[in-house]
């Protein structure tokens, strides 16, 4: 059999030739992509990496709250290659969230979510949200200081949901308090159901994008000016060879930096593995000072920010509200973006105003969430706060009234 | 404007305003260096000698000490002292119920008590003890106060007090009133010897790991060339 039938005799029974065509060879994406679209193959890759990795820790993780610490070092030292393996899970978790951040602003930069994409977007969100509950559930494993005492402040912002709070964070927990059951079935959801939850999305987002087609910096539809004859967008260029070609350049990019973390810094400075958490966890000693893993310290700080009761609910309660609303709210943008224009590129003064505000309130609410808190502390996290969701509810009144320039018929090279 | 000014001045005093208010005693350099062999095997001795007395190193196997050139029957020689196997995890003497009503707490286990506290507190604590009447033990610390340890190393060190100066006895020195069996210096190069073994435990796998590094990164520099290279001859046909 040659090469050919070979294919021929596949894709007879399963469309093997036609889904090459589809999302590689002939899905035409617009030739002038920047440094900004390489964040989505590379949050594939690091995906990859984490599902890889991760099934061979889970040969030699105990899930078992007096077992967990040491089978981690275990791994450290007696499996051959696991510190490795761990280096490269752990790093893998915060280089996850920074190249997810970095295609998040890349969407904000270039309207990504404006239609026709908005359930392109939503469905990004959820994968945003199923990611923060595997570097949840995931960051408990190890079971040391800041394992557990992250979680627990985690869970107890459950129980400050009225009525049923402390009923769901028991259920939650399946005892009391913080214990061997919570890890265990944590270790569940962390192995299983989101890993499945989050392949499963991410196909769907895959497959939203090839059916809409990529957004580009310039923000128009490459789709609206097709040859005539061969029908294809003039400005696209099938993804493979070029982008291929293009993301394994970015891929090893990438890795210089991954790999450089790996093995020179895998710790980076108690940023991406703290360094009370290499003190086993213990119930009855809470630390002086609990900082969750940098990527969620901006919507810690937004949840320490409220300070006051305010109507009949509570302080605490207000701040749960607030934080979960932090993460919502960018499902919302599709919405409140009452632009003409996509791009930043067409944009007007404002929304550029807006966006830098929006950036820098996230990296100070980011660095004010690792300190303890001081009433000067509070009082910045209280502005910024106020900035961060002032970019996105303002978003509907703002965008509308900015000055756009017009968008140019093709992207510009 | 106005606001504009006002967000950048907040975002550029912020960091400002945080040393200033970050307490705590300054802590000393620590001198480590994990590929001199001969400063680990000698902070190894210390280590077994004193530490294990009370404390654990239970995630550390004995034979793992070949990473710093000691075989197995260097370490039945040197390290073991309780009839241990050369492939047992480093366990302390102590029990820990015992321990417990002794000092009242269980001494922490050692393994990766450098990765958590950092070398230059743990090599900064250790020179830090004085005598101080009003504790169970004895001594007291100046970088950890009222820590349950006593100073194991006195006979070594000496004894020290503590000198208080400044208007509001804000400044507190160490000096030595008793001198030990080491000269200061020497005392200190021992502590640095012990401090680089906590370091080494704290990841066995620290020096392999940087070796290994050098050669990916090369590795990997190369395949960015090849990629660029890659890259741009398919894309002579979309410029």
């Amino acid at each position: 059999m040659s090469k050919n039938s070979k294919i021929e005799w596949i894709d007879k029974r399963f469309p093997l030739t036609s889904n090459w065509k589809a999302h590689l060879s002939e899905y035409y994406a617009p030739k002038n992509f920047n440094f900004w679209y390489y964040f989505g193959s590379l949050a594939m890759l690091v995906l990859v990496n984490q599902l890889i990795t991760g099934i061979f820790l889970t040969m030699n993780y105990k899930p078992d709250a007096s077992l967990a610490f040491a089978s981690v070092e275990y791994i450290m030292r007696d499996v051959n290659y696991g510190w490795l393996i761990r280096y490269m899970h752990s790093t893998g978790a915060s280089m996850f969230f920074v190249v997810v951040y970095l295609h998040m602003f890349r969407g904000m930069m270039y309207g990504s979510y404006q239609k026709p994409r908005e359930l392109l977007w939503l469905v990004g969100m959820g994968i945003f949200f199923i990611l923060m509950s595997l570097a949840f559930t995931g960051y408990i494993l190890p079971w040391g200081q800041m394992s557990y005492w992250g979680a627990q402040v985690i869970i107890s912002m459950f129980g400050a949901i009225p009525v049923i709070g402390e009923t769901l964070s028991q259920w939650l927990l399946g005892d009391f308090t913080l214990s061997d059951a919570a890890l265990n079935r944590f270790f569940a959801y962390h192995v299983v159901t989101l890993p499945v939850l989050l392949v499963t999305l991410v196909f769907v987002h895959i497959l939203a994008l090839h059916e809409v087609g990529s957004n580009n910096p310039d923000g128009i539809e490459i789709k609206k000016n097709r040859n005539p004859e061969t029908n294809i967008p003039v400005d696209g260029i099938p993804f493979h060879p070029y982008y291929s070609v293009k993301d394994i350049f970015g891929v090893v990019v990438f890795l210089i930096i991954f790999c450089g973390i790996i093995f020179f810094a895998p710790g980076f400075g108690g940023y991406f593995l703290e360094h009370n958490n290499f003190i086993p966890a213990n119930p009855l000693q809470t630390p002086d000072h609990i900082a969750p893993v940098w990527y969620f310290t901006p919507y810690y700080s937004m949840l320490r920010a409220v300070t006051i009761n305010f109507l009949w609910i509570d302080a605490k309660l207000w701040g749960v509200i607030l934080m979960g609303a932090s993460v919502l709210i960018f499902a919302f943008l599709p919405w409140l973006d009452r632009s003409p224009v996509k791009s930043i590129r067409y944009k007007g003064p404002i929304f550029k105003f807006a966006l830098t505000l929006f950036v820098i309130s996230f990296f100070v609410l980011g660095w004010l969430g690792m300190k303890s808190p001081t009433p000067l502390y509070t009082l910045l996290a209280q502005i910024f706060t106020v900035i961060y969701f002032a970019f996105f509810l303002l978003m509907p009144w703002y965008s509308r009234i900015d000055k756009t320039k017009p968008e140019p018929k093709r992207v510009k090279e | 404007m106005k606001k504009i000014k006002i967000i950048l001045f907040v975002f550029f005093m912020a960091p400002i305003a945080v040393f200033a208010a970050e307490p705590g005693m300054p802590l000393d350099k620590a001198p480590v260096d994990t590929t001199d062999n001969a400063s680990l095997q000698r902070g190894a001795e210390t280590f077994a000698n004193y530490c294990l007395t009370c404390h654990g190193a239970s995630f550390m196997r004995y034979n793992r000490h070949r990473d710093i050139g000691l075989n197995e029957v260097d370490v039945l020689d040197r390290l073991i002292f309780t009839g241990q196997k050369a492939g047992d995890l480093m366990l302390t003497a102590m029990r820990g119920k015992e321990a417990e009503e002794w000092f009242g707490v269980t001494p922490p286990d050692l393994s990766v008590i450098a990765r958590s506290r950092g070398a230059d507190w743990l090599y900064s604590y250790l020179r830090a003890f004085y005598r101080d009447d009003t504790t169970v033990t004895g001594w007291n610390n100046l970088v950890f106060d009222r820590a349950a340890m006593p100073h194991v190393l006195y006979k070594l060190q000496g004894e020290q007090t503590v000198r208080i100066e400044g208007e509001k006895g804000e400044i507190r020195k160490l000096q030595l009133d008793v001198p030990g069996s080491m000269s200061p210096k020497e005392y200190d190069n021992y502590i640095a010897d012990l401090v680089s073994y906590m370091v080494y435990i704290g990841e066995p796998a620290a020096n392999d790991r940087k070796q290994i590094g050098i050669f990916v990164m090369i590795f990997l520099f190369g395949m960015l060339g090849l990629t660029y290279a890659l890259k741009r001859e398919y894309w002579r046909d979309v410029h």
